[in-house]
């Protein structure tokens, strides 16, 4: 009945990531932790059956011995009952009571939160508000108060330290919960049947769970800590019961005639409870998702060069001249080869529009042009760039630094992402200004208010001292120009900057950008996925596929006549407002994976004419005409 | 023609509860008084740019959201009573496609698990009829049998999209929501799920509401269009006719701003546009500020949704297209607006 071939389950194939658990070993200090943890957990363990004398028989005779007399390797305490023997059932009973509590907190925390987070509205503050009552009381007072309500022992004690940790996985997990049960697959479990309860613990439970792993982990060794704490104040464990924190507070009024006696546990609840917050972090470590993508590495000002040789190329008056350009990430074991050898000439006040799906390159391109790539795990391996006669793949991070914002400006797709929100616009465009030009604090708020103006927002001295947030998507992407424009750019570099804009705003942008242009002679490299905006602003248009141009040529022509299959294709699977019959002609398959990228044309697998030549050697950038070139071996001729 | 769903007066508000000491919250309007007609067997468009309430609406029309105000019938049915009572009963009739398709997948459950549960719960179906089910839903999504015990994060934008599709159809419900279903998928992926769409519709007779801020994959797609503005209906009707003669001078103004490749043909407003203040909206047309052919009228007295056939104009002609306008344009051309 089943009908799945064996060959359908998917190989264990992570992306040259390794497990978690290797992760875990591969932190020295978690693996150290491990390794300690493991032993005392063997030794706890295998207490029952060790060759050790009973702990709570008492020999006054043989009391205090030091350490190592005659059958008591640790010694004996104040009753002559072995220390060795002691230390080991405590330890035995500090764990379990830790681990029990932990278990406790977590659920009861965890089904709070979860609760309180997944129904929201009035359960949540109720819930909350408990929550916040509990961590109110200094938690040794609650503990004390809630042992003194129920009697010492050590089950109460248990009670107690649950009851007041608590609150930290409840917080934890609603916040979690709260977040995730407005995503849409919680819509999408609802719409297909599934009840509130089967929503919660089917749902948003399964994704929850590494979190509360992570607080389990962390709060372990706390727990511990908190039962010796109760103890050591004869709260928990009762004479004759041995456990770590009792044990120290016998041993407390011999600390000078007999220190063993309290240092021996008190070396062992340092090394358990260490040892355990080792192995919570390194766990934390591995499971956190914003651990997990390296977030923690910080990228260097520029992107590293590593290129064995450099290309030669006649200078040219170009304002870019880009020849064979090559970026490529690396993580784990696998090479993402992002932008494999990139040709582009931009003239004075030319308008070149960089088209290409997602993937094929065409961000990393221009973010390598100016060395934003972050490394790691970028790194640029071959290439030249040249702006303003230099090559800035060879420029000092200073060199750089003058050239961002100054003679190249970048605006990106989503303005609210670039604009710092605890700053006015105003703020933000006096900075960019001031980064580059020696103006006094007057002179270049005069400047700001100009530059605001000259982008045609209204009321530009009031809207100087908003806040990005105050401001539309429009505007704000009105301000982001203002800011590339601040110090006169030869070359703007505009990644997708309309994409997150309204239609009608968008066509807003694009006239104000051409008029601009036009107006400043700036060149502009404009990156897009939609021929139709390329349509409007751009003299010429690169087509980018898998890292690599497979045509440019002037709009107009290649949009009429496009010459490389993939140009065709792309343009032919867009329907075009006023042709509501226009069957529509899917390219199907995906791109190449750029670390698994095929020999020859990379676009072989999904092309109508490919032959087997296709596949058989490197495919070059060939000029077709004057102004045109295509990476395609039997390119569509202008008459077909 | 049987009609699959009509909602009348549809209205919904956020906010605007009582504060603790008697005031007012501030409420905000995010779909008011929408009446909305969709056939067995058509594709209806709402289109409209962001902020304008397309998503609360279909939000409300499969229940994900309560309406303020106002009813939704399916199929002669309740809706609105159905989904607080019996939203298996509700989600039996009426699908949801969401925009982002792989966040609408949980990352945790295999595409089987994910399939499996509109089968279990809405339908029924014993194991030995769901494994049936599931294999022909992947056929008819045109994805490999073997994808059924991988996890979302393994899969691209648009085969996501496809499952996301699958699991609507699962359910068996003849009318589909597709909220902005290929908004987030790249343009040779998006043509591959526009035109499986466009099979399974007439594969099985289904009914859809496509939701899309995208002029012309709305064009490309739908029998008849609604354009929303700022939580409004200001335009309906026949698509080629809207599309060929818009009357509402903002969806003219829409048509004119949409780039068309291998064309420089847009026209954009001279001055920057701003909605509204949702907080305090205008007493009158809520388009009237951006409107070049406004005036004290407009501002004062908010214009109701009523077929546009005057003077010149043959009723037949206009096919029930009806407008939101004091002064809707009548030469059918854009070129007026000046």
């Amino acid at each position: 009945m089943v009908a799945l071939p064996v060959s359908g389950k998917k190989a264990n194939d992570r992306g040259g990531r390794p497990s978690p658990f290797k992760l875990l070993i591969a932190n020295r200090l978690s693996a150290a932790g491990l390794l300690l943890l493991g032993i005392i957990v063997a030794l706890a363990l295998l207490t029952p059956i060790l060759p050790l004398p009973d702990p709570d028989i008492t020999d006054p005779a043989q009391r205090l011995l030091r350490p190592g007399v005659d059958g008591h390797l640790l010694g004996t305490d104040h009753l002559g009952r072995d220390l060795l023997s002691r230390l080991l059932w405590g330890t035995r009973v500090s764990i379990v009571v830790g681990v029990s509590a932990t278990l406790i907190a977590a659920i009861v925390g965890s089904l709070i939160g979860l609760t309180a987070g997944y129904a929201g509205g009035r359960s949540d503050n109720v819930l909350m508000r408990g929550i916040d009552l509990v961590m109110a009381f200094p938690y040794i007072l609650l503990a004390l108060g809630i042992v003194a309500v129920l009697g010492p022992g050590l089950l109460n004690a248990l009670y107690a330290i649950s009851i007041v940790n608590i609150p930290f996985f409840a917080r934890n997990i609603r916040g979690m919960t709260l977040g995730l049960s407005r995503r849409e697959f919680v819509d999408a479990a609802r719409l297909s049947g599934a009840s509130h309860p089967v929503i919660l613990f089917g749902d948003v439970l399964p994704n929850v769970l590494p979190t509360i792993v992570v607080t389990m982990s962390t709060t372990v060794g706390w727990m511990i800590l908190e039962t010796a704490g109760l103890s050591f104040l004869g709260l928990g464990a009762q004479p004759p019961q041995a456990d770590l924190g009792s044990m120290l507070g016998e041993g407390r009024k011999l600390l000078f005639t007999a220190p063993h006696v309290s240092v021996i546990p008190g070396v062992m609840i340092f090394v358990l409870v260490m040892s355990i917050n080792l192995v919570g972090d390194g766990i934390r470590d591995v499971l956190d998702p914003r651990l997990k993508s390296g977030a923690l590495a910080a990228p260097g000002a520029a992107t590293t060069v590593k290129r064995e040789a450099v290309p030669e190329k006649p200078a040219t008056d170009a304002v870019l001249s880009v020849t064979d350009l090559r970026t490529q990430f690396q993580t784990g074991s696998r090479v993402y080869k992002a932008v494999g050898g990139v040709d582009l000439d931009l003239a004075p006040g030319e308008r070149v529009g960089l088209v290409g799906e997602s993937g094929s390159g065409k961000s990393v391109t221009a973010l390598s042009l100016l060395r934003l790539v972050p490394t790691p795990p970028g790194t640029i391996t071959a290439g030249r760039v040249v702006i303003g006669g230099e090559d800035q793949l060879a420029a000092s991070v200073d060199k750089l630094r003058r050239l961002r914002g100054g003679k190249v400006a970048y605006v990106f797709q989503d303005p609210l992402t670039t604009l710092h929100p605890l700053f006015t616009v105003g703020q933000q465009i006096v900075e960019a200004v001031q980064a580059h030009q020696p103006l006094s604090r007057r002179e270049a708020e005069a400047q700001a208010i100009e530059l605001l103006e000259r982008v045609q927002i209204p009321s530009a001295k009031a809207r100087y001292n908003a806040y990005p947030h105050e401001l539309s998507g429009g505007m704000r992407q009105r301000v982001c120009i203002a800011m590339a424009l601040a110090n006169d750019p030869e070359l703007i570099i505009a990644d997708e900057p309309t994409t997150a804009l309204d239609v009608t705003v968008q066509a807003q942008v694009l006239k104000l950008m051409r008029g601009l242009s036009e107006q400043q002679g700036s060149a502009v490299l404009f990156i897009t996925h939609d021929f139709g905006v390329v349509s409007e602003l751009c003299d010429r248009v690169a087509v980018m596929y898998a890292g690599r141009i497979v045509e440019i040529g002037p709009t107009e022509a290649v949009l009429d006549a496009p010459a490389h299959p993939y140009t065709r294709k792309l343009i032919d699977c867009v329907p075009v407002l006023g042709e509501p019959d226009r069957r529509l002609d899917a390219i199907e398959g995906l791109p190449p994976p750029v670390d698994r990228l095929p020999t020859g044309c990379a676009f072989a697998e999904r092309c109508p004419i490919v032959e087997p030549r296709c596949r058989e050697g490197d495919i070059a950038l060939d000029p077709l005409s004057d102004d045109r070139s295509v990476r395609c071996i039997k390119p569509y001729r202008m008459a077909s | 023609m049987s009609v699959a769903v009509e909602a009348q007066g549809l209205t919904r508000t956020f906010g605007g509860g009582r504060t603790l000491f008697g005031g007012r919250h501030p409420a905000v309007h995010a779909v008011q008084s929408a009446d909305l007609t969709v056939r067995t067997g058509e594709t209806l468009g709402v289109v409209g740019e962001s902020g304008c309430g397309k998503s609360t609406l279909a939000r409300m029309l499969v229940g994900l959201d309560r309406p303020t105000k106002g009813t939704i019938r399916l199929e002669g049915r309740d809706a609105t009573e159905l989904a607080g009572r019996d939203p298996r009963a509700l989600a039996k009739h009426i699908q949801y496609v969401f925009q982002d398709p792989v966040a609408s997948l949980n990352p945790r459950k295999t595409i089987r698990q994910t399939l499996e549960a509109p089968m279990r719960r809405l339908r029924g179906l014993d194991a030995r009829a769901r494994e049936a089910r599931l294999a022909e839903l992947m056929q008819v999504v045109s994805l490999r049998e073997e994808f059924l015990d991988r996890y979302p994060h393994e899969f691209s934008g648009g085969q996501a999209q496809r499952i996301g599709i699958a699991r609507a159809l699962a359910a068996d419900a003849r009318v589909i929501v597709l909220d902005e279903p290929v908004s987030a998928l790249d343009v040779s992926v998006q043509a591959q799920v526009l035109n499986l769409l466009d099979r399974l519709k007439h594969e099985f007779g289904l009914t859809y509401i496509f939701i899309s801020h995208d002029l012309s994959v709305i064009e490309s797609v739908c029998d008849r269009v609604a354009v929303m503005y700022f939580g409004r209906i200001v335009e309906v009707g026949a698509a080629r006719e809207l599309y060929a003669h818009p009357r509402h001078p903002y969806t003219a103004l829409l048509m004119r701003s949409a780039p068309t490749p291998g064309k420089r043909r847009i026209d954009a407003e001279e001055k920057p546009a701003e909605l509204p203040d949702p907080l305090n909206p205008p007493p009158g047309c809520a388009f009237a500020s951006r409107c070049p052919r406004a005036d004290a009228k407009c501002r004062e007295a908010r214009p109701p949704l009523e077929p546009v056939a005057v003077g010149a104009i043959d009723a037949a002609e206009t096919d029930g297209q009806r407008a939101a306008c004091w002064h809707p344009l009548l030469d059918g051309a854009s070129s007026d607006n000046k």
